[in-house]
């Protein structure tokens, strides 16, 4: 497999019986996987299969069980300030402005800063997430939407190399859930961010994503398959599920989400004895059925394209 | 309403004031000095009768009432060992707590921020703490006199046991029941431990921290009149004492409204220091 700027490799998360007898859980084994430099990545599939501990070991906020993970030809040990996270719930220090929690960030990068350096710093990442005039408020003072854009500037305010996204719109109401997205894709884009979130709405998944990579059901969860965006790389929010290919892909993953990730296991199983064994460490990179191919250059050319069954 | 509220609870605490005070008043101006009938006014005299038949020690709510202007016109007044000015033994007792308290906090907040990150410490002082914690401070009294052999250091070593526990307590759970989303915070910033256990570990301790000193010194001012009253020499808890035994209940009375707003002011002042480091959520 070609190593990417972030390479997965053989990752596994067991835990312990909860009574100390019996087997242990294992929450998902085997995941191989690579993304590029730029690259926006969505992972989806049901809640217990593991997304959020996939996501916390990559921030370091976990240890795997077997397995490690490489970014930037290194492999990751505990948390860095390469890698920034943006929580499910916001996380923001609640006695802290908005430009105290934002400032915080700067001043753990970049130590030597004076406050001044730090708080310009700051402002210039609160302005991009179009929070200019709130940085005296404290975070009980926002709306959610306002407290997960200090998140996203939190996030973005240290340069990371890679961005890491816990569910970040899932507690938001769906119009500003939307207004969010599409300022998270615009900053994501314009700044080449490296992104792996993890999501369980599809609509933000084929919005947001260059790649998607499905997980079949937890317990002993696996990579199914990574789906390759077929949508161009300039999508408007109001208009991106008009596309001629949007349904295509849709209709896809709501399969895959309903049905395949039960019983992916059978599925692997057919194709082994078609003499096509699944093999974890190359999952298959797709296109949607009934697409011949990408309708733009995707950055990044991840293993052989395969046309899903 | 809510301004026509507080006017309406202010006119019912004055209402209820001067109800009491009639009240009192009635109470203890009753007991007329009448004489016994017949009786020659002069042979009553010099029994004593017109001096004390029928009038009770408890003073009526005027003469409280001029006992009070009289201590706090003077207040500092010093005549030797059993008569100083209320203001005095005031100040002796508040001394003495606060340097209880202050040894208190100086011992319970880093000790509890050690438990609090510890589960195994948590776990192993547990039983201690627990079995401490319902021991009233002045059992410790006869121990702390015979190891400290000072009456006035005892008193102070009874302030900072009693204020210590509910400080440890609260200081470990506070800092124990951190959110774990802002520790994590912490550890993606690669904020190393000092700086994370003042930036984020004791604002988020500090409302629970604050909660538990504002009962300390509560419990502290309670426990150092009774231990005052042991102890003796100085301070308000002695001032009530030693006016009980010269029977002026009307000193009694004046020293335990003293005592009450003193409590009152130090509860108010830890108050204000707590809703400082609230935040809302």
């Amino acid at each position: 497999m070609s190593k990417g700027y972030i390479s997965i490799e053989g990752l596994a998360r067991s835990f312990p019986a909860p009574s100390g007898s019996g087997a242990a859980t294992t929450v998902f084994r085997d995941l191989w996987f690579a993304m590029d430099k730029g690259e926006f990545v969505c992972v989806i599939g049901h809640s217990g299969c593991g997304k959020t501990t996939v996501l916390n070991i990559l921030a370091g906020l976990d240890d795997p069980s077997a397995g490690v993970v490489i970014v930037d030809g290194k492999e990751i040990s505990g948390p860095s300030l390469d890698r920034a996270v943006i929580f499910q719930g916001h996380a923001l220090l609640p006695w802290r402005s908005v430009l105290g929690n934002v400032a915080y960030a700067v001043s753990s990068k970049w130590r030597g800063w004076t406050k001044q350096q730090v708080e310009d710093h700051a402002r210039k990442y609160i302005d991009v997430v179009g929070l200019k005039g709130s940085e005296a408020k404290k975070p009980a003072q926002l709306s959610g939407g306002m407290k997960q854009r200090v998140g996203i500037a939190r996030a973005l305010s240290i340069e990371p190399k890679i961005l890491l996204m816990d569910e970040p719109f899932s507690a938001l109401d769906a119009l500003t859930r939307g207004t969010l997205q599409a300022e998270a894709r615009r900053i994501c884009v314009e700044t080449g961010q490296t992104v792996f979130m993890i999501t369980h709405d599809i609509d933000e998944a084929i919005y947001l994503a260059d790649k998607i990579v499905l997980m079949t059901n937890g317990p002993g969860a696996q990579i199914a398959e990574i789906v390759v965006n077929p949508l161009p790389k300039e999508r408007a929010r109001d208009s991106f599920h008009k596309h001629p290919l949007y349904y295509a892909l849709r209709n896809h993953l709501i399969d895959f989400l309903v049905t395949r990730s039960k019983t992916f296991a059978a599925e692997i199983a057919a194709k082994a004895a078609e003499g096509r064994p699944h093999d974890a460490r190359r999952p298959p990179v797709i296109l949607p059925a009934g697409l011949e191919k990408p309708i733009t250059t995707l950055n990044g050319s991840g293993p052989a394209m395969a046309q899903s069954a | 309403m809510l301004k026509s509220l507080s006017w309406r609870a202010a006119t019912l605490s004055v209402v209820l004031f001067v109800l009491f005070v009639g009240a009192w008043q009635l109470a203890t101006s009753g007991g007329s000095t009448a004489l016994p009938p017949g009786m020659d006014p002069e042979y009553a005299k010099l029994l004593g009768l017109g001096a004390t038949q029928g009038k009770s020690a408890m003073p009526t709510p005027l003469e409280v009432g001029a006992k009070i202007w009289g201590h706090l016109r003077d207040p500092f007044y010093d005549r030797g060992t059993n008569d100083k000015g209320i203001g005095i033994q005031l100040a002796y007792s508040v001394a003495r707590v606060a340097l209880g308290y202050l040894i208190a906090v100086a011992v319970a907040i880093p000790l509890g921020f050690l438990i609090g990150m510890s589960p195994l410490l948590y776990r192993a002082l547990d039983p201690f703490i627990q079995i401490m914690k319902p021991v009233s401070p002045l059992a410790w009294m006869p121990l702390a006199l015979y190891t400290i052999k000072d009456s006035s250091t005892s008193a102070i070593f009874v302030i900072f046991i009693c204020s210590l526990w509910p400080m440890l307590i609260n200081t470990a759970f506070g800092v124990a029941s951190v959110r774990k989303e802002w520790l994590n915070v912490a550890r993606t910033l690669e904020v190393g431990p000092v700086r994370r256990a003042f930036t984020v570990i004791l604002p988020a301790a500090a409302p629970t921290i604050l909660t538990g000193m504002r009962i300390s010194i509560g419990i502290a001012w309670l426990v150092i009149v009774a231990a005052e009253m042991l102890v003796g020499g100085t301070g308000i808890g002695y001032f009530v004492w030693n006016e009980w035994n010269n029977l002026s209940i009307t000193n009694v009375i004046v020293a335990i409204l003293f005592i009450g707003v003193v409590g009152m002011v130090l509860d108010l002042m830890l108050a204000r220091a707590a809703r400082a480091v609230t935040y809302p959520e």
